[in-house]
């Protein structure tokens, strides 16, 4: 049964943080196992078109977490982060760093919530914090451009169009 | 000169401007007041805004002021769109990931 629960972004102007908002049909503990083991997060995060796998997962304060995710044209895309709290079924706080980005330093602090709502659903709340407000709209930019670009096939084509110009 | 209204908001003071303009219409002058920038530079901006058609003037009296054109500001909104879908498409799969681990709950 697929719930007809809508995703909402809150990404005000001029603002560093952004509220990724979703409600499920699943009972909070259950909510949180998914966000927490990697075995099951592996069949839902990431782009459709890519593998994910991680190379460490330790959901603990304290404890890291690195995955990789790769497109069939064996491209291959690092993220990584520590772990700041991991507080069952109701919290999640790390951050995140995307490993491709052309120069260090642009980490995410992101508050992941987990609410209980009535009728065993859960309302989960990603709060991610940027370190400036470019952080932040590039981030959705190229969200945006990942979006357009929906697999390998469109890419080739696009490679292709250059070398006939 | 082709303006892009996605350029036009990359700009954070722009985006000052714009928030600042949707709760009242402005003259350039009263804008100018709540930035550190040069009258020069804000009207700069304005003139940019304008021309992506983010800004509408309207004259009034000798003064001019500039409001929101809705109907544009409609269209930036629907930057977040792409990258929502990108979200929902992660959570119906987490939907359906979450239903299986439902089942297998109950048969325990």
């Amino acid at each position: 049964m697929e719930s007809n629960h809508k995703t909402r972004i809150v990404a005000d102007a001029g603002k560093q943080e952004l509220f990724i908002i979703r409600e499920f049909n699943a009972p909070r503990d259950l909510v949180f196992k998914a966000f927490s083991d990697e075995h099951i997060l592996v069949q839902w995060v990431g782009p459709k078109e890519m593998n994910i796998r991680y190379e460490k997962f330790e959901p603990w304060a304290g404890g890291s977490y690195r995955y990789v995710q790769s497109l069939p044209n064996g491209m291959e895309f690092g993220f990584r982060g520590i772990c700041h709290e991991h507080t069952a079924p109701v919290r999640i706080i790390q951050t995140f760093e995307f490993e491709g980005l052309p120069e260090k330093g642009h980490v995410v602090l992101e508050t992941t919530r987990f609410e209980d709502l009535p009728g065993e659903r859960t309302k989960v709340t990603v709060q991610s914090v940027f370190q400036s407000v470019a952080d932040r709209d590039g981030l959705v930019q190229s969200g945006m451009e990942s979006g357009v670009v929906t697999s390998h096939q469109r890419l080739d084509a696009l490679i292709d169009k250059k070398m006939i110009n | 000169m082709r303006r892009d209204v996605f350029q036009a908001i990359a700009d954070p003071k722009r985006r000052a401007i714009l928030t600042l303009i949707a709760l009242q219409a402005m003259t350039p002058n009263a804008l100018a007041d709540h930035f550190d920038s040069s009258r020069q530079a804000v009207s700069n901006h304005l003139k940019i805004l304008t021309e992506c058609q983010l800004l509408k003037q309207e004259q009034s009296g000798r003064e001019i002021f500039y409001q929101l054109n809705p109907k544009k500001m409609k269209e930036v909104g629907d930057w977040l769109e792409p990258f929502r879908n990108l979200w929902e498409d992660k959570f119906n799969r987490l939907d359906t990931v979450l239903e299986k681990l439902k089942k297998t709950k109950n048969g325990k």
